[in-house]
């Protein structure tokens, strides 16, 4: 059986796309590079849109890289099933593109946070979180200034009634998002949105002091073995 | 409106010119005519204006930085050294590193957020041009007071644009420094490093040689930022067309820079460009001067061809603006097409502006008429040089008289004290707006005693490897108030040590020598007496002086800074799986101090916090210990003896200590031998603490021994406090919240 090929996207002012790949290769699935002037998925069987500062992250962040050539078929497929995971500049994309609801705004500090951070898995059936337990504890870095997650009432009812709110900040609320939400799902859990970087924490030596980001790859890999 | 050529400058030659009111002498605007022949036209007096400055000629440096050539130790690694963009230094298995500090103090002053940013992507891009990719940065921060108003908007404001700027381009932040003294107050210093990575066959050089060679401007597009004293010049030739204030702080766009980084990266890889240079300061100047200066000699340059984002800009606006995010690069005429593809793959604008010729002149035309024709030597290297006067300072006796000061008898609230001071507290309100992580290399950040990275995978197509390199950066600005010499010397001996207690050899050096004015003669001697000490020192630890910079004029006013030579020292590691961490990482290990404590409270953090006094000597300088000390931790880290180490400087082993069990919350019992305020609160040099497991304990003492290094068991780790034993005992909880709580409570 030929290897899982996971798509690491690259927009101008992508920042971890390296990172991402590495994190996929260490996992053991093959890591595809996908530009996003092309209109190309290149057929892979699961997307990352790693963190940065895409387009300058100028006007809002995100909101330039939703019409990207590279989105127009992104979306479409991300719709129809393809497994989404975004991180970062990555979940802000996923935002603007209404892959995900909501938004993320400044962060209630108005600074630039990057530190070890506690996470709880609060859902681990999704296609991206299956390897965690629900209640979970994770340390994974965060490095944003724009991570404050809000939503509308009604949406965030939603979100926590269809249980697809995937982790929670514990230990310390971050950025101010609502209800301490770290990363969310769509409604059957193929698309993951989270601030928290995975691909910085899978390797001991370097990066934050935990490997718990690994547990994404796998649960991906897990997920395409079996389909 | 008219243009000045050079056809007009010859018909009239005593058309009064504002040489002085761009900065420059009688006797130097004398010598540019004598060099033409003529008078300057006004765009070639913008020209030699900013090349003669002080910033681009190093006219008062030059003579005392010589010693770092003439006194250079013998150094297989170095592959560049000074008088490029940046030094580049072997680092094994076919790799070089490139690093280089330089300030940016003036604009961060006037404007800190921008001038902050702008600084970290001058050196960036320093870094970019000499073919190498970057791959971290630090800085080394002084400001004002920590309670002063201004240091509020100061210090928020330079964290902010280097947090904004280097984050957004992608680089991890390692280290640096942040340091108050209320002698910064008028005077900020930024000090950005950058280091990048290449392949030692793949250095590239500033230099355009081969006559019929294109010459392409890319980038950002030039615009009225940064110009300065240009305005005074396109406006007092002619009509005041052009009166308005152009803005002398330049503004960033990171996102252009970390276009222009992956683009230059791909054209050094398609093997499209023969020659490179940065735009920095003096931009189109001081790059088509000296690109040409060491190439074939000439070249021809169409200025209305450069892309303007504000068309009203005169030619010599055009020639002296600042403008952020462009490069230069030379190409040959077949490789253009390939050239211009890989920038438009980029969304990063190329044009070309010019070409290489074999005239010996630097030719450029506006509206079809040539306004300027020089030699570019005469602007890029035969500036004016100074031999400027010095002598000690008068009151420099008196300064060095030790005082005795009042030691109190209760030790645990003096470490306490002293742990909660601006300069000593934890420094993470900074260091939490910096990412540290991106690139995914990272194996020691702040507040590691030295950053350090993992080179593999770094370029596409290498062998992965497990080695790293380590940098640090260290200036002590009192140190050098009392005595210029040693003080250079000693913030050597600090980041060199800082780099070897994570088991990294050290290996090269950068410097940034932050000063007064160089026309005040006492001043004149701390920089003399600096250079003197920093060239001596680098001969004597084998570690040569690879490029850095000279900032001047860091004084309001009579009032200059402390003389502040900030030092940074590159190391490598030939498996980072083997570097040492920072403290005390698990219980039950032997604690040791390594060097001599001596009785030494000159310039010291305690005299300093508890007295607000400065006076006496710094401590004693030993080389030789410190290249002892140096060589057991390489050794020991590499045999796998050490699970942590410290380095022992401002605040001396009480701050230490409390750092150690900091770490990682693990605190330590420890008994002293000597009079325990010397042995907590000295500042002598050449020491560390090291925390060894028991069983690896006699291997380690021997290797000290071996390398005749002084070894003192002095306790154990474990528990949660560290306990001085018979002196003084602090939780760890209550460590933390005095590090911890100085910083947001001053800046929020």
């Amino acid at each position: 059986m030929s290897a899982a090929r996971v798509g690491v996207v690259t927009f101008p002012g992508t920042l971890d796309d390296q990172d991402a790949a590495r994190a996929v290769r260490l996992a053991g699935a093959e890591a595809v590079s996908l530009w996003h002037g092309d209109h190309d998925l290149k057929g892979v069987d699961a997307v990352f849109l790693p963190g940065g500062f895409s387009y300058g992250d100028y006007l809002r962040c995100g909101a330039i890289s939703r019409f990207a050539p590279l989105m127009e078929e992104l979306i479409p497929a991300a719709k129809s099933g393809l497994p989404v995971l975004g991180t970062c500049n990555g979940f802000q994309i996923l935002c603007e593109a209404h892959l995900l609801p909501g938004a993320l705004t400044r962060n209630a500090s108005l600074h630039y946070v990057c530190r070890d951070q506690r996470i709880k898995v609060e859902s681990a059936t999704t296609t991206w979180t299956s390897a965690f337990e629900p209640g979970q504890e994770l340390v994974l870095p965060i490095k944003h200034g724009e991570g404050r997650y809000v939503a509308s009432a009604d949406t965030l009812e939603a979100l926590e009634a269809n249980g697809q709110v995937v982790f929670r900040y514990v230990g310390g609320n971050p950025n101010g998002s609502l209800n301490d939400i770290a990363g969310i799902s769509n409604e059957t859990g193929t698309i993951v949105g989270l601030m928290p970087h995975p691909e910085h924490a899978v390797e001991d030596l370097v990066g934050a002091p935990s490997t718990d980001g690994l547990g994404f790859f796998t649960s991906i890999l897990k997920k395409l073995v079996n389909v | 409106m008219n243009t000045d050529s050079v056809k007009r400058a010859a018909e009239t030659p005593d058309e009064a010119m504002p040489f002085a009111e761009l900065g420059m002498k009688q006797d130097e605007y004398d010598r540019v005519k004598e060099i033409l022949g003529r008078r300057p036209t006004s765009s070639e007096l913008a020209i030699y204006s900013v090349m003669w400055s002080e910033h681009c000629s190093y006219k008062s440096s030059k003579v005392h930085l010589k010693q770092f050539a003439t006194k250079a130790p013998e150094s297989e690694a170095l592959l560049v050294g000074m008088g490029e963009n940046a030094g580049v230094v072997d680092i094994g298995d076919g790799w070089a590193a490139t690093f280089k500090i330089e300030s940016h103090n003036h604009p961060s002053y006037v404007e800190p957020h921008q001038g902050a940013a702008t600084g970290v992507g001058g050196i960036v891009r320093d870094i970019m041009s000499m073919g190498a990719r970057p791959i971290a940065v630090m800085d080394a921060l002084r400001f004002g007071g920590a309670d002063q108003a201004d240091t509020r908007r100061v210090l928020p404001g330079v964290v902010e644009g280097i947090s904004s700027y280097g984050n957004c381009l992608g680089l991890p932040n390692i280290g640096g420094e942040v340091v108050f003294d209320p002698c910064y107050i008028g005077n900020p210093l930024v000090n950005a490093l950058c280091v990048g990575l290449l392949r030692k066959d793949q250095i590239k050089l500033a230099t355009a040689p081969g006559p019929g060679n294109k010459v392409v401007l890319f980038g950002a597009s030039t615009g009225p930022d940064g110009i300065g004293g240009a305005s005074v010049l396109a406006s007092a030739t002619f009509e005041d067309e052009s009166e308005a204030k152009r803005p002398a702080v330049q503004v960033g766009d990171p996102f252009m820079e970390k276009l222009l980084i992956e683009c230059c990266l791909e054209l050094y890889a398609a093997d499209v460009v023969v020659g490179i240079q940065d735009l920095g300061a003096a931009g189109v100047s001081c790059a088509t001067t000296e690109l040409a200066a060491k190439g074939t000699g000439g070249m021809h340059v169409d200025l209305n061809l450069v892309p303007l984002r504000d068309s009203s800009l005169r030619p010599e606006e055009i020639l002296m603006s600042e403008s952020q995010e462009r490069m230069m690069a030379v190409v040959s005429p077949s490789d253009i097409p390939a050239f211009m593809a890989i920038c438009e793959k980029w969304d990063v604008p190329a044009v070309v502006i010019g070409e290489v010729t074999d005239t010996g002149r630097l030719v450029m035309t506006w509206d079809g008429s040539v306004i300027v024709d020089i030699p570019p030597g005469t602007a890029a290297d035969e500036g004016p040089v100074y031999e400027r006067p010095f002598h000690e300072p008068a009151g420099q006796a008196a300064l060095n008289q030790a005082v005795d000061l009042p030691r109190s008898e209760d030790l645990r609230a003096t470490l306490l004290q002293l742990l909660g001071s601006p300069n000593l507290a934890s420094k993470e309100w900074v260091t939490s707006q910096y990412d540290r992580y991106v690139r995914s290399n990272t194996v020691l950040a702040q507040p590691a005693d030295a950053g350090m990275l993992r080179i593999s995978e770094v370029m596409d197509g290498a062998t992965p490897t497990n080695r790293g390199i380590a940098l640090a950066t260290d200036g002590n600005g009192r140190y050098a108030k009392l005595d210029p010499y040693a003080g250079a010397q000693l913030a050597l001996a600090e980041a060199y040590r800082n780099v070897a207690v994570t088991g990294a050899k050290p290996l090269a050096v950068t410097n940034c020598l932050n000063f007064g004015s160089p026309e005040d003669p006492e001043v004149m001697w701390q920089f003399a007496e600096a250079v003197r000490g920093l060239a001596d020192a680098c001969k004597t630890l084998g570690v040569p002086v690879t490029g850095g910079n000279v900032s001047f004029y860091n004084q309001t006013g009579t009032a200059a800074i402390h003389p502040t030579p900030v030092v940074g020292v590159l190391g490598v590691i030939d498996d980072v799986a083997k570097r040492v961490r920072s403290g005390f990482l698990e219980p039950g290990l032997r604690i040791a101090l390594l060097g001599e404590t001596r009785e030494e409270f000159g310039g010291s953090e305690w005299a300093h916090v508890v007295h607000s006094h400065l006076g006496g000597l710094p401590p004693e300088v030993d080389l030789v210990a410190e290249q002892g000390l140096a060589s057991v931790m390489v050794e020991a880290a590499a045999r796998g003896l050490v699970a942590g180490s410290h380095d022992l400087s401002d605040g001396g082993l009480a701050i230490a200590l409390a750092e150690a069990c900091l770490a990682r919350g693990v605190g330590a019992t420890v008994s002293l031998v000597g009079d325990p305020f010397v042995d907590l609160f000295s500042e002598s040099s050449a020491r560390a603490l090291v925390a060894v497991r028991p069983e690896a304990f006699e291997e380690f003492a021997a290797l000290c021994a071996s390398h005749e290094v002084p070894c003192y068991g002095l306790g154990e780790t474990g528990g949660d406090a560290l306990v001085v034993e018979g002196v003084l005992a602090i939780s760890v909880a209550e460590l933390r919240d005095t590090h911890t709580k100085t910083l947001p409570a001053l800046f929020g």
